[in-house]
């Protein structure tokens, strides 16, 4: 039995489906990633990305289908399902008033840790993610680039089996993007990673695997390299797929 | 329970990190004690006793409360940070009940600074201490049940102004039930609500701590009035929370 669950895929999605008044934000979307793979979830704004991985985190209660983080249903055990979940929402949300490490220091003991472990995993957090320098600083007093990566930060604090990212890079320069994409690169091996982007370099710089989405459905699930046999670049290929969506 | 403890925590500190604490407090003991002073004539009375300072609290707090509750949820929702706190691993419940324990004891905070009334009244005379303590208990139950009420109608709106107006309104429904005015009118008309409303009247509950009374049937009141709209402001969070 411990076996079984070792060897299955640790984001299990099958047939999401999110309706809003009037309107189908994810359409039937199944897939699952597994150890080791980096999923790049890509697609036109609005076309249901942060919609489906609320859902995943367990945010957003999905109207149809199922999501499973390690086994765990995100709507029937949702509080295993987020142990194993490091998950940073579009925009990088924290606590303006807090200080860097106050505000890793209080996800860290909503997650159980207290003491010396507690202080170890809020430095190795601000080590992975170089926030040494501002930790005793207000968040609301950072760039747009700190505050990104101290929400980066939160999700990496407990080291979790399964990663969520929605738009890790935005708002970074070039130097920080890097760091961020070689952190992902090194972390691949032992987890599962699914970040979103429509910055199509990323793919192909950090992903295994990219899973093209359009008004809510998957139009293409393949490998980076793949997709780009298709096309003269990644761009042209995207922008095929989803215009010719919209299209329809 | 120390999930709800752990976001209490950071809620109460919040608040202090933010001019937040500091203008609700100043505005709270200068009203209060300037109502206890004029309106209440506290010194022409002649009685050693905190009747006038205990009689305007429910009115206080009626504005008060909902200017503490109207960015609860709404706040969070703003900043998007609901999304992060909901996805942490915590049970619902301990992220509402983490709020209102924090809110809650904030208010326990702002009505513990009234302390030199107390001082007053037992340098000028010796008034019933144990009254006074009763009195206190019951002014944190109303300001538990306005704070209850308030942070349930926070979840329901993202709207601050909407969410203050609704709480005001809500809050001053169950403080007027009871009054002459509302009762007497439903006697003569609809015996049956009288009743009715005479039993959700927070005044009617809050009057029995002002004399001294302790009654376990108030204590109760107050905690199912604040357990149903913890419960309420639960519900209203799992079905709204991604609007």
């Amino acid at each position: 039995m411990m076996g079984g669950l070792a060897l299955a895929a640790l984001i299990e999605i099958e047939r999401l489906t999110k309706r809003f008044a009037g309107f189908t934000a994810v359409d039937d979307v199944s897939f699952s990633v597994e150890r080791g793979e980096v999923l790049g979830f890509l697609g036109p704004n609005g076309a249901g990305k942060s919609t489906t991985m609320r859902m995943l985190a367990g945010f957003m209660p999905p109207s149809a289908g199922t999501a499973r983080i390690c086994g765990a249903d995100v709507v029937e055990q949702p509080v295993e399902a987020k142990r194993n979940l490091g998950f940073l929402p579009e925009g990088a949300p924290t606590y303006p008033e807090m200080t860097v490490a106050g505000f890793l220091a209080f996800t860290g003991r909503i997650r159980g840790y207290r003491g010396s472990e507690l202080a170890d995993r809020t430095a190795h957090a601000m080590a992975l993610t170089q926030l040494e320098g501002v930790r005793l600083q207000p968040i609301e007093t950072l760039s747009k680039g700190f505050k990104r990566r101290v929400g980066l930060a939160q999700a990496l604090l407990h080291d979790p089996p399964v990663l969520v990212l929605d738009e890790p890079t935005d708002g970074l320069d070039p130097n920080q993007k890097h760091e961020v994409r070689e952190l992902i690169r090194r972390m691949a091996p032992e987890k599962a990673i699914v970040i979103s982007t429509h910055i199509l370099e990323e793919v192909g710089a950090v992903c295994t695997r990219a899973i093209i989405i359009a008004r809510g459905r998957v139009v293409v699930d393949a490998p980076p390299s793949v997709l780009e046999e298709r096309g003269s670049s990644l761009d042209d290929v995207f922008r095929r797929l989803t215009l010719g969506q919209e299209a329809a | 329970m120390r999930a709800a403890l752990t976001v209490a925590r950071r809620e109460l500190a919040g608040y202090f990190a933010t001019p937040v604490a500091t203008v609700f407090i100043v505005i709270f003991l200068v009203l209060a004690g300037a109502l206890t002073f004029t309106l209440g004539n506290f010194f022409g009375r002649g009685q050693a006793d905190l009747v006038p300072f205990f009689s305007f609290i429910p009115w206080l707090f009626l504005f008060l409360v909902p200017a503490l509750t109207m960015r609860l949820w709404a706040e969070e929702r703003r900043l998007g940070t609901i999304e992060l706190l909901l996805t942490l691993p915590l049970p619902q419940w301990a992220a509402v009940l983490g709020k209102f324990l924090a809110a809650w004891a904030f208010c326990g905070i702002a009505l513990a600074l009234t302390f030199p009334l107390w001082i007053t009244v037992n340098i000028l005379g010796s008034p019933d201490n144990g009254v006074i303590l009763s009195g206190y208990v019951g002014c944190l139950l109303v300001a538990g049940a306005y704070l209850a009420l308030g942070a349930a109608v926070s979840a329901l709106t993202r709207n601050q102004v909407i969410a203050f107006v609704l709480a005001v309104a809500l809050c001053f429904l169950f403080a007027a039930a009871g009054s002459p005015v509302v009762t007497e009118f439903l006697d003569t008309r609809l015996p049956v609500l009288a009743e009715i409303a005479r039993n959700l009247s927070v005044a009617d509950r809050f009057g029995g701590f002002t004399r001294g009374v302790i009654a376990a049937r108030d204590l109760i009141w107050f905690a199912s009035f604040i357990g149903f709209f913890l419960f309420v402001n639960a519900v209203v969070l799992d079905h709204r929370k991604a609007d």
